[in-house]
C-alpha cells in the first residue's frame, strides 16, 4: 500500500511537470497579454515594450520557462502583475483557498447527504413517485447551467425575498477575528457564534449552487449502483438468512454499492473548481475560482499558474484518495 | 468464554430438538409421521406489464417429513427454482403472485408477514443457493457472512458467536478456519465457499434446509465430496433436505423420494429406489436414459430428449410434454392428465412406460 502511494505520488510530480510547460506555452499563445490587459488599447509602443522589459516577457520563451522553473522549486511563484500588482501569487492563493474549500466542503456535505439517501431509496422504490420525481429533479440539477441557477437562487433568495446575504464571506457589520481563514471555524474558535452563523447563511446559496451538479451525479450513480447490487445473488443470500432490513441496507447493499460512488465523489471533487469559478463569481466569494476569473480576464500569468497547477495536484491527490478508500472498502482491491 | 457451551451448541448432534428430529426420520422411514413442510397447490405466477403473464409454477404439492430428503429434479425453467423461493418468501416483492398454501409445522409460510417471514428464514429454514462465488458478499469476512446469521436468531454477541462460526466452519471440512474467518470469498477455492455458503445455511440448526443445484458451479470431484458433506450433515443432525438439481445423479445418491417437475407441475413422483427402477413417465424414462453409465456396453449412444421446454403445450389443454415424448398418444394432445397416486407413487401421464425388467 505505501509503495502505492509513494508510486502515485511520484505519477503527480510527472504530471505536474508536464502540465506546468504546457501551460506556460498555452497562456502566452493567448491573444492579448498582461501588458495590453494593464494598459489597454492606446498604450504607446515606447510604454509596452517598458512593462514586457519589467515582466521578463520580453526574452525568449524558453528562457522565461527556465527561469520560471528555477524560481519554483525555490517556491516562489513570482509576484501578481494585475490582479493584486505586487502581491506573491502564492500568498494570494493561500489566503483564498480557505473561501474555496469551505464553499467546497458545504457544497459536498449536500451533494452527499441529499445524493446517496435518495439514491438508495429510488432505487428501492424503483418506478415509484420517489423514484420518478428524483430522476427528474437529478436530470433539471444536472442540466442548468451553474451560473444561472447561482443567479437565480440569488434573485429569488436573496434580493427578493431577502433571506439570506447577497454577496460575500461576511456581512460588513460583524466584526470578526480571523485566525485559520475559515470564517466558520474561526467564529467557533473565538467564540464569535453570531460570526460563524453569519458566515454559514453567506455559504448556504453558493453551497447549493455548486452542490447541484455534483448533487445530480452521485445520486444517479448511486440510484444505478443500488439497483445493481439488488440483483446480486449475495443480497438474496442475506435476505434468506433473514437479517434485518437495516443490516442488509448497510452491510450488504450500501456497503458494496459504495464502491463506484467512492470514485464518482472523488472526480466530483476534483471538479468542483470548475463549478467554483462559476459560483464565486455570482457571489464574489472571493476564493479560488474568482481570483482564477480575475486573473484569467487580466492575463495575470504568476497567478493564474500557481491556481491551475495547485488545482491538478489537487485533482491528483483527491484521486489517489480515492484509490486508497477503494482499497478499504474492496478487499479484491487490497489483494491485487 | 468456556469451551463446552460453545462446543455444545455447534455440535448439531446433541441439540434435543435435532435428537428429536432424529428419531422422527426414523419413524417417517417407517412410516407415519406429521409431515415438516407441506405444499399445496403452490401456484406462481410472474405478471410483467405488456406481457402474457406467465405460470412459472402451476399448483405443486408435497411433503417434506422431520429428516426426509426430497428431490425437486427437472430441467431448467420447469420451476423448480422458483418452487424453492416462494417457500422462502424469497421471490421479488413485485410482478409476481403466489397463491397455495406452504405449511411450516402447521404455519403456512404465505400468509406470515416479512417480519415474521424474516424471523423463521436462516433459523427454521436456510437456504444454500448454487454459485457460491456470487453468492457470498465479496466485500465482508467470512466469518462475519457466519456470525451475523447467530448474532440474528441466536442473541449472541458477535464475540461470542465467533468461536461457534470457527467450528462450523470446522464442521464443514474448511481447513485452517481461524484463517478462514477473516479472510473474503475470493480467497476461498469454489468448494471451499460452497462448504461455507453450508456452514452459514445450518448455523442456527434449521429444521428444513433447501439446497438449490449446490453443486452446480462446482468441478466435479468436489461436487462429490459437497453431496457427501450434505448427506453426512442431514443424517448426523436430522435436518430435513429439499434438494433442488437438474441432476439425477445428485438425487440417486441422496433423496429419500424424488418428485420430477415438468412445466410447472409434477409429472412423477417416488421412492428414490423404485423410481430409478421403473420409472414410469416418459420423460423421468428420458432423463434417465441420458445419464452416461458406466456399464453401458462400449459405443452405444447416449438418448437424448429431443426438443426444449420452449416446445412445451400449454398444461391446461393437453399434456405440457407431449411434443417431446417418445410415445405419445392421441389423448395427450386434447386433455391434460391428472397426477394419480397410487402405492407411494403419483404419475402424470395418459401412457406411462410400460413396467418391465
Amino acid at each position: 500500500m505505501l509503495r502505492f502511494i509513494v508510486r502515485r505520488l511520484v505519477q503527480m510530480v510527472g504530471v505536474l511537470v508536464v502540465l506546468s510547460l504546457l501551460l506556460f506555452l498555452w497562456l502566452r499563445s493567448l491573444p492579448g497579454g498582461t501588458v495590453s490587459a494593464i494598459l489597454g488599447e492606446r498604450a504607446t509602443p515606447q510604454s509596452r515594450a517598458a512593462m514586457e522589459a519589467q515582466f521578463g516577457l520580453d526574452q525568449p520563451i524558453w528562457v522565461q520557462y527556465g527561469k520560471f522553473v528555477g524560481r519554483v522549486l525555490q517556491g516562489d511563484f513570482g509576484p501578481s502583475t494585475s490582479v493584486l500588482p505586487g502581491t506573491d501569487a502564492l500568498t494570494i492563493f493561500f489566503q483564498r483557498l480557505p473561501a474555496t474549500i469551505e464553499l467546497s466542503f458545504f457544497a459536498m456535505l449536500i451533494a452527499i447527504a441529499l445524493g446517496i439517501p435518495l439514491g438508495y431509496f429510488a432505487a428501492r422504490r424503483r418506478a415509484s413517485l420517489l423514484d420518478n420525481a428524483s430522476v427528474i429533479f437529478s436530470l433539471v440539477g444536472i442540466a442548468i447551467p451553474v451560473f444561472f441557477l447561482a443567479f437565480l437562487l440569488k434573485y429569488v433568495f436573496a434580493i427578493k425575498l431577502g433571506w439570506l446575504p447577497v454577496s460575500g464571506r461576511q456581512s460588513g457589520d460583524v466584526d470578526a477575528t480571523r485566525v485559520t481563514g475559515f470564517f466558520v471555524i474561526d467564529g467557533l474558535i473565538t467564540r464569535e457564534f453570531d460570526a460563524s452563523w453569519d458566515a454559514l447563511k453567506h455559504l448556504v446559496l453558493p453551497s447549493i449552487a455548486l452542490a447541484s451538479i455534483p448533487f445530480a451525479v452521485i445520486f444517479r450513480i448511486t440510484r444505478a449502483s443500488v439497483l445493481d447490487v439488488l440483483d446480486e445473488d449475495y443480497i438474496r443470500t442475506a435476505e434468506s438468512k433473514g437479517l434485518t432490513n437495516r443490516v442488509i441496507r448497510g452491510r450488504h447493499i450500501l456497503r458494496n454499492a459504495m464502491l463506484p460512488v467512492t470514485t464518482t465523489i472523488g472526480l466530483q471533487i476534483g471538479a468542483l473548481l470548475a463549478g467554483a469559478v462559476l459560483t464565486e463569481r455570482v457571489f464574489s466569494f472571493g476564493g479560488l475560482g474568482e481570483a482564477l476569473a480575475l486573473s484569467f480576464e487580466r492575463r495575470d500569468y504568476p497567478v493564474l499558474q500557481v491556481l491551475i497547477l495547485a488545482a491538478a495536484a489537487i485533482y491528483v491527490l483527491v484521486n489517489l484518495l480515492v484509490d486508497i478508500m477503494y482499497a478499504v472498502i474492496d478487499p479484491r482491491v487490497r489483494t491485487r | 468464554m468456556s469451551n463446552a457451551t460453545a462446543s455444545s451448541t455447534t455440535d448439531p448432534g446433541t441439540d434435543t430438538t435435532n435428537v428429536a428430529d432424529r428419531d422422527k426420520a426414523r419413524r417417517w422411514r417407517e412410516g407415519g409421521s406429521e409431515p415438516l413442510l407441506r405444499v399445496r397447490d403452490l401456484r406462481v405466477t410472474f405478471q410483467r406489464q405488456g406481457a402474457e403473464p406467465f405460470e412459472a409454477v402451476q399448483g405443486v404439492s408435497f411433503d417434506v417429513h422431520p429428516g426426509q430428503t426430497v428431490g425437486l429434479v427437472g430441467e431448467s425453467g420447469c420451476g423448480k427454482s422458483v418452487t424453492s423461493l416462494a417457500i422462502m418468501g424469497l421471490l421479488p416483492e413485485r410482478g409476481n403472485k403466489v397463491s397455495g398454501t406452504v405449511d411450516y409445522e402447521g404455519t403456512n409460510l404465505l400468509e406470515l408477514s416479512d417480519q415474521q417471514m424474516r424471523d423463521k428464514r436462516g433459523k427454521d429454514i436456510a437456504m444454500v443457493f448454487q454459485d457460491p462465488l456470487s453468492s457470498l458478499n465479496p466485500v465482508i469476512p467470512i466469518g462475519l457472512q457466519v456470525t451475523e446469521v447467530l448474532e440474528r436468531h441466536r442473541g449472541m454477541s458477535r464475540k461470542a458467536a465467533t468461536p461457534v462460526a470457527r467450528e462450523l466452519l470446522d464442521r464443514v471440512g474448511i481447513p485452517d478456519p481461524d484463517r478462514r474467518l477473516r479472510d473474503y470469498p475470493h480467497q476461498l477455492s469454489g468448494g471451499m465457499r460452497q462448504r461455507a455458503l453450508i456452514a452459514i445455511a445450518l448455523a442456527c440448526q434449521p429444521r428444513l434446509l433447501i439446497a438449490d443445484e449446490p453443486t452446480t458451479a462446482l468441478d466435479v470431484t468436489i461436487q462429490a465430496q459437497i453431496l457427501a458433506l450434505l448427506k453426512e450433515l442431514v443424517e448426523e443432525t436430522g435436518t430435513a433436505l429439499v434438494m433442488i438439481t437438474h441432476d439425477l445423479g445428485v438425487v440417486a445418491g441422496l433423496c429419500d423420494e424424488v418428485n420430477v417437475l415438468y412445466g410447472g407441475r409434477i409429472v412423477e413422483r417416488g421412492d428414490r429406489h423404485d423410481l430409478f427402477a421403473q420409472p414410469r413417465h416418459p420423460y423421468t424414462n428420458g432423463l434417465l436414459a441420458s445419464i452416461p453409465r458406466m456399464d453401458a456396453p462400449r459405443g452405444q449412444r447416449l438418448v437424448p430428449i429431443p426438443g426444449s421446454v420452449s416446445d412445451n403445450l400449454p398444461w391446461t389443454s393437453a399434456c405440457a410434454f407431449a411434443p417431446r415424448c417418445s410415445q405419445p398418444i392421441e389423448v395427450c394432445t386434447q386433455k391434460m392428465p391428472e397426477l394419480e397416486e397410487h402405492h407411494q407413487r403419483a404419475l402424470r401421464c395418459f401412457n406411462p412406460v410400460e413396467v418391465s425388467r
